[in-house]
């Protein structure tokens, strides 16, 4: 990674500024995850060739434009950036305990290394592991939720997923080819400008962000169109489940947010690529302004985040407590207000620039009033609990291990909105020490817990109960250890993304830190022996999911096989209620044959998704290269694809009604003789 | 069932002479401020405003000729987002001016 990549001044026509020195063979820490990447790819490359598995992976998989089949496609990209993600994370705690040690002389990693490593951390993180979890959460339940057959658009779907992945690659690919920004996950100007990183790091960071960042607008849009046509008959706004307004409200953020993104991210290339002054120091440019535009994004962004996680958690509260949610409406009221303030508070990540008293202020004081809406969200919950007959299962666990670490995240929280607080706070370590606290204990165990609830709905088998709460127990103690002496050593004044550490005071905290990554590590290890051991033990009648509703839940995403089918619900029942499965199994309605099914209009697989996605990724490796030829053949590809797709006629075909009636038939049958007693007293 | 019509129903879908139209206005409110800026052929604050006046007016443009908005009841929708984004616009545009306002007042610059 320590590699000079500004070197090559004049990029030669066919290979750009690549050259053989790019590669970090002769880094000790690169090179082991060079070899193991490389060899691992090759043998997966060959197990999959050998198997004659491809012609599968094409028709099932990577064509496919179901919604559920791409979330879970989300899910697994995710949870292997995790891995990516996470090695980063105990590289700088190793790197800062031994360095404080100071037997080492300054840690094992060296400095240009190790700012690549924080911040590959910080993208790997936000964008390239919780979004995806939480995109392919929502893209898995939500339409289920609703009781529609898919997405609005599923072919753009598709597309927005390998969008995404493609910015996945290119990150992953700058570890091996080349180096990261080594700016801090925002890259801030002017040190992400080309004069002070002429490097090709900052403009991996460009591309991966533009380009994954693209697929997420799509993805809002899409769901957006989604919520707003598609419901099912009789549910209107207010009887939508919450997973799916926090969905709406989430993804309506999105929509507006991601294009400023997008054009501060373009601007700032034109300042790179261009020599355009729009972020510069002199020339007339402002650096402050792209902190200003990339924190109107990025602070809306992390409730786009969290919105979800407090959905999930309020399906799994819903449930598990076997009584009514209470405070539907201040629920939707609140998320509705959170998605408002969202965009007046992004000044407090900046409130040390001299926009002076008055300006700080204002934002400090919308920071404090947007903990309101968040707070009368966990009353909701609390109030759920209360008198219910609250089964702790695995995702419960996780819902009370964030009922906890967030409530101390917000409260940290309001204390770095204090202005006065925030200007001796401002870049120590408390600051990371708060922000991990609400993703950490806010969105990252939300989506843990709907990931355990609905598991069993996207796969056709739960995960293993004891491993799912000894996961959650780890990560829970894990993370207080690893953050809560951050929090002291930010108080006394230790800057964040310190290379080493020279004052031996922290020895401590740096210890219990680390202690604390290491139980994290065993509890990440949990989640995957976990997953791994519930695909073995699938045919168990312990773990399958024969009913389609193992919890005996009230919305309508469990009145439908587990796998749903490809076309979702064989009938969609008309909804007359907040919770219509808990309904109907009360007027005993539920699981009875509809009086005619009718045939099914559904989407064919579409090529366009994955040819077009994948060909960015030699688009962004050439931008980033500044290989020219590369760009123009794959723009030229992807144009000349776009037009092919545009008078694509063959979209779409029916199911006819035998199918249908003899799939669900077997679904009604496996129902058959079901008793039900989920809160029929509340 | 009823609802594989879903999607397909209310908003117009536009004419071929609608998008010609758009397209025609678009460009020409494109050509216009990159010509004042490229001849300066009014002063600064002349063609600041000519800028603005023309950014909107292609956001309108952009609006009703490609996105078919209207003010007719089967459009609630898009006019609920149209209110949506000028709010979030304002929002950030004008917070974003009296940040640096503040700013640049604070720093002594231009002052």
């Amino acid at each position: 990674m320590a590699v000079q990549t500004d070197l090559i001044k004049d990029p030669h026509i066919l290979t750009g500024k690549l050259h053989w020195g790019v590669i970090p063979y002769t880094d000790p820490v690169v090179l082991p995850v060079m070899i193991a990447s490389v060899l691992g790819g090759l043998a997966l490359f060959a197990l999959i060739t050998y198997k004659g598995w491809w012609g599968y992976l094409w028709k099932e998989w990577i064509t496919s434009v179901d919604h559920k089949k791409i979330g879970i496609m989300y899910v697994i990209v995710s949870l292997v950036m995790l891995f990516r993600g996470f090695s980063d994370a105990v590289l700088m705690r190793t790197n800062q305990a031994l360095s404080v040690a100071d037997e080492f002389g300054g840690g094992y990693l060296p400095p240009e290394h190790y700012d690549q490593i924080f911040t590959a951390h910080g993208v790997i993180m936000i964008f390239f592991v919780a979004t995806p979890l939480m995109v392919g959460i929502m893209n898995v339940v939500m339409p289920l939720q609703i009781g529609a057959r898919d997405v609005a658009f599923p072919v753009l779907n598709s597309l927005s997923f390998w969008l995404f992945f493609v910015g996945a690659m290119l990150v992953n690919i700058s570890l091996f080819i080349g180096e990261f920004a080594a700016t801090g996950w925002l890259a801030y100007t002017p040190l992400s400008g080309i004069d002070y990183s002429p490097g090709v790091g900052v403009d991996y960071w460009i591309w991966a962000l533009q380009i994954s960042g693209i697929g997420t607008t799509l993805t809002a849009l899409n769901f957006v169109a989604t919520i707003l046509k598609m419901r099912a008959p009789g549910m209107n706004l207010m009887k939508m489940p919450v997973f799916t307004w926090t969905t709406f409200i989430a993804n309506l953020i999105a929509l507006v947010i991601f294009p400023i993104l997008t054009v501060a991210i373009g601007m700032l290339t034109l300042d790179r690529y261009f020599d355009f002054n729009f972020f510069t120091n002199d020339n007339g440019g402002n650096q402050m302004m792209w902190v200003n535009l990339i924190w109107a994004w990025g602070h809306p962004e992390v409730y786009f985040l969290i919105l979800p996680a407090f959905g999930m958690i309020t399906e799994v509260v819903a449930t598990f407590s076997r009584k009514r949610l209470f405070g539907y409406v201040s629920l939707v009221w609140a998320t509705a207000v959170i998605g408002i303030l969202s965009f007046l508070v992004w000044l407090h990540h900046f409130f040390t620039m001299g926009s002076g008293a008055s300006v700080n202020a204002f934002f400090g004081i919308m920071t404090m009033i947007i903990g309101i809406p968040t707070g009368v969200k966990l009353y909701n919950w609390i109030f759920t609990m209360y008198k219910g007959r609250v089964e702790l299962t695995a995702s419960m666990w996780w819902v009370i291990a964030m009922l906890i670490t967030f409530t101390i995240g917000g409260m940290t929280g309001v204390m770095l909105a204090i202005p006065a607080n925030d200007f001796m706070l401002h870049n120590s370590m408390f600051v990371p020490a708060h922000f991990h606290n609400v993703i950490i204990g806010g969105a990252v165990y939300g989506y843990f817990a709907g990931m355990t609830y609905w598991f069993p709905k996207a796969t056709g088998f739960k995960l293993n109960e004891t491993l799912g709460k000894a996961s959650c127990a780890f990560w829970f103690f894990g993370y207080f250890f690893a953050w809560i002496p951050m929090y002291f050593t930010g108080f006394d004044g230790m800057t964040r993304r310190l290379q080493y550490v020279d004052n031996t005071e922290w020895i401590t905290n740096m210890n219990i830190s680390l202690f604390g990554v290491a139980l994290i590590a065993i509890g990440i290890g949990l989640n995957l022996l976990c997953i791994a051991w519930s695909i073995y033990k699938r045919n168990d009648p312990e773990y399958r999911d024969e009913t389609g509703d193992p919890w005996d839940a009230p919305t309508l995403e469990w009145y439908t096989s587990s796998p749903p089918q490809f076309y979702n619900f064989g009938h969609i029942p008309h909804v007359d209620d907040l919770e219509p499965l808990r309904q109907m199994k009360k007027d005993g309605v539920a699981y009875q044959r509809p009086e005619k099914y009718e045939r099914i209009h559904m989407p064919k697989n579409s090529w366009m998704g994955p040819v077009i996605g994948l060909l960015t990724l030699p688009m962004g490796f050439g931008l980033v290269w500044h290989i020219w030829w590369m760009v123009g053949v794959s723009f030229l590809a992807i144009i000349a694809a776009w037009f092919r797709f545009s008078f694509e006629r063959d979209k779409d075909y029916y199911v006819e009604v035998e199918e249908v009636e003899k799939i669900e038939g077997e679904f009604l049958a496996a129902n058959q003789g079901r008793s039900f007693t989920n809160g029929f007293d509340h | 069932m009823s609802h594989d019509n879903q999607g397909h129903g209310g908003e117009a879908h536009g004419s071929l002479k609608e998008y010609i139209i758009g397209l025609i206005l678009s460009i020409v409110l494109t050509v216009i401020p990159f010509y004042l800026v490229a001849t300066g052929t009014f002063g600064d604050t002349a063609t600041i405003i000519a800028i603005i006046v023309t950014a909107v007016a292609q956001v309108f443009v952009q609006l009703v000729f490609f996105l078919h908005m209207n003010g007719s009841s089967s459009q609630t929708w898009l006019t609920m987002s149209g209110i949506y984004a000028v709010f979030i616009v304002a929002f950030v545009i004008l917070g974003s001016m009296w940040i640096f306002e503040h700013l640049n007042h604070n720093l002594l610059m231009g002052h």
